[in-house]
């Protein structure tokens, strides 16, 4: 290599561009750090103007997010001193923990719906990901975009029709219901992210197994899916994010029992309003999580939002 | 050595018949394999698809089953297209297309031009900006709607300070005029990163050489990068386009948190109009007929899209 490139950027270039990037990143972050910070302020300092960035930390909002409170009279303020630390909290405004909230609740159904429908469509992703990327199957195109065709429908329209063939069938509001409809989403991202990166698995190790007198199957799953692990590992996580994200089939298919947190955080209600802080706890215990995803899953964050269409 | 006359033998037989012998032939697993996926799409995309257009010639309202139901012909779709409400919420949803793909394109082509210099620590700031079109619509737009509120929102406190204005002084979601603005803004937030991820892809795909070749031909900067890195990054930036263009004609969750459509029905996209006739007003016969001709339209559109974009690959 010679020591002068042309394509090689100067240093001068370098600092120009990354400073104009690095306040990008600053000035974007600020909604999500707002947020953050929300979480930790009293109801009064959340909504005082100006904006106050200095305050006083208090875990009020998520006391609030995780409880639901009643005022009580002074007599019985007086008689039961507050045991706890988050009881505490609550007594500055003559109130008691009347008991947990819904968002516990919620929060398990996002996380029983995401896992249950993420490991669903990757379990049938990976299996109609390998038969496309292996077998020649009849009009296999036509097959692959018929199933990614189905991703093009406004979730509203497909919301139609299934919510009276649940009705039907019993399957409103239910776990099991919204599982097979995430599933049914989602399918389509993982067969084709799986096949892109079961297409860049060479096919001689399964041709060698199969010589050495494994079945396709056993070829399949001793061979292929040890090495297709990165691949499925991050195609679950792209389906757990969906999932995990998705609000419109959430909010017009649950209402109670199978209702998922993203419709049920805008609705916390304190006194005299919208409790701010609760719902940006609420916001960032749920954000939290996949954010934490995102940066495990950089390296092929471009394969999965583009269905697996640019590998690099 | 027991294993050598096995694979002596199954050397010598031809793979196909030893695989019928061994097990299931290809044929079978490929169906095996592909059959609940086709099955699962069946029962859930396309029999509902189905009954949709079903229900589209229909009166059928599903908060009164038991009524009796007519068919109406194409009566839903000619009062569909014919009713000026609707041509206007089209028209809000092509607002917001327009500008959110163009403000994406222009911001995520420059970021990933920028972050393409390689300086220092790329990989890091690349990570972060990516953070916002990762997270949950609906929770994103819930939170802006606390920033954009007009007397204690940071949104329009940082206005107010850099423009001198009252900060009470406008409504980025009460006012007409800001309205459509405000979901343009949230949404160009929080899927910038999407066009820049793949504009980024496009830059690290060409090739070093051409640069060098151009450069020994004494083109200018300017004349390389119109003439290498925009042709070359073109086809990656109308994949991102398409991929937006479907998703944000499809909108719903984000602009429902935020606006719910509103003021009056300037921020209404169809997909919210859409929401409103099946799942408030009931008229489920009628709203099926919307849901088919939306779904027609972006099909229609995206393959239309979709043969201009093989048109740029092939050059």
């Amino acid at each position: 290599m010679s020591s002068f490139s042309v394509t090689e950027p100067s240093a001068r270039s370098k600092w120009f561009a990354g400073s104009l990037v690095i306040l990008y990143a600053l000035i974007t972050m600020v909604p999500l750090a707002w947020i953050m910070l929300t979480g930790f302020k009293s109801p009064a300092d959340a909504i005082s103007y100006p904006p106050k960035v200095i305050f006083d930390p208090t875990l009020e909002g998520y006391v609030n997010l995780f409880t639901t409170r009643t005022r009580q009279t002074d007599e019985f303020l007086a008689a039961n001193p507050p045991q706890t630390w988050y009881e505490e909290i609550v007594r500055q405004y003559d109130m008691v923990i009347a008991g947990p909230s819904k968002f516990g609740e919620r929060f398990l159904n996002s996380v029983i719906i995401g896992f249950g429908s993420t490991f669903l469509s990757v379990f049938l992703g990976t299996l109609a990901a390998y038969a496309f990327s292996r077998f020649r199957i009849p009009l296999a195109d036509d097959l692959l975009f018929f199933i990614l065709s189905t991703r093009m429908m406004p979730p509203i329209a497909v919301a139609i029709p299934i919510f009276l063939m649940y009705r039907e069938l019993g399957l409103s509001d239910t776990h099991l219901g919204m599982i097979l409809l995430y599933t049914a989403v989602n399918i389509s991202l993982a067969v084709w992210l799986l096949k892109s990166f079961i297409d860049g698995i060479p096919t001689e190790y399964e041709e060698a197994a199969l010589i050495d007198g494994y079945t396709r199957f056993q070829a399949f799953y001793k061979v292929v899916l040890p090495q297709a692990a990165t691949g499925i590992a991050s195609t679950a996580i792209f389906c757990l994010i969906f999932a995990w994200n998705e609000y419109a089939f959430a909010v017009l298919l649950t209402s109670g029992t199978a209702q998922t947190a993203p419709p049920f955080i805008p609705t916390i209600i304190g006194v005299g309003g919208l409790d701010w802080p609760a719902v940006a706890a609420g916001a960032t215990i749920f954000l939290l999580p996949v954010m934490i995803f995102t940066v495990a899953l950089r390296k092929h964050l471009l394969r999965g939002i583009t269905f697996g269409a640019v590998r690099k | 050595m027991t294993q050598a006359p096995m694979t002596r033998a199954a050397e010598a037989t031809p793979p196909t018949v030893a695989r019928k012998i061994r097990g299931l032939s290809d044929r079978a697993i490929a169906w095996i394999f592909v059959g609940p996926t086709i099955f699962l799409l069946l029962a859930i995309n396309i029999f509902p698809l189905i009954w949709t257009i079903n229900l589209s010639f229909t009166n059928y309202r599903a908060n009164r089953p038991n009524r009796e139901v007519d068919y109406v012909g194409l009566r839903n779709y000619e009062r569909i297209l014919t009713d000026s409400d609707i041509w206007l919420n089209m028209q809000a949803t092509a607002h917001f297309l327009f500008w959110t793909i163009l403000l994406q394109v222009l911001i995520g082509f420059t970021l990933a031009y920028l972050i393409n210099k390689k300086f220092k620590g790329n990989d890091l700031w690349t990570t972060i900006i990516v953070l916002p079109m990762m997270l949950s619509p609906a929770v994103v737009g819930n939170f802006w709607k606390f920033l954009y509120q007009p007397q204690i929102g940071l949104f329009n406190y940082i206005v107010a300070f850099f423009t001198g204005r009252d900060p009470s002084s406008f409504e980025m979601l009460g006012q007409v005029n800001l309205a459509p603005w405000s979901i343009v803004i949230v949404d160009t937030w929080m899927w910038t990163p999407f066009v820049m991820l793949i504009c980024l892809a496009g830059l690290r795909s060409i090739p070093d050489y051409i640069y060098e070749a151009a450069e020994i031909d004494r083109a200018s900067k300017w004349r390389q990068f119109w003439t290498i890195t925009v042709p070359m990054v073109m086809p990656f930036l109308m994949l991102a386009v398409l991929f937006r263009g479907i998703e944000n004609f499809k909108m719903f969750d984000l602009v429902v948190q935020l606006t719910g459509g509103g003021p009056g029905s300037t921020t209404e996209l169809t997909s919210i109009n859409l929401k409103r006739e099946a799942f408030e007003k009931w008229r489920t016969g009628y709203a099926s007929a919307y849901a088919i001709i939306l779904f027609v339209t972006v099909f229609g559109l995206a393959s239309i899209y979709v043969k201009a974009l093989n048109k740029v690959k092939e050059r």
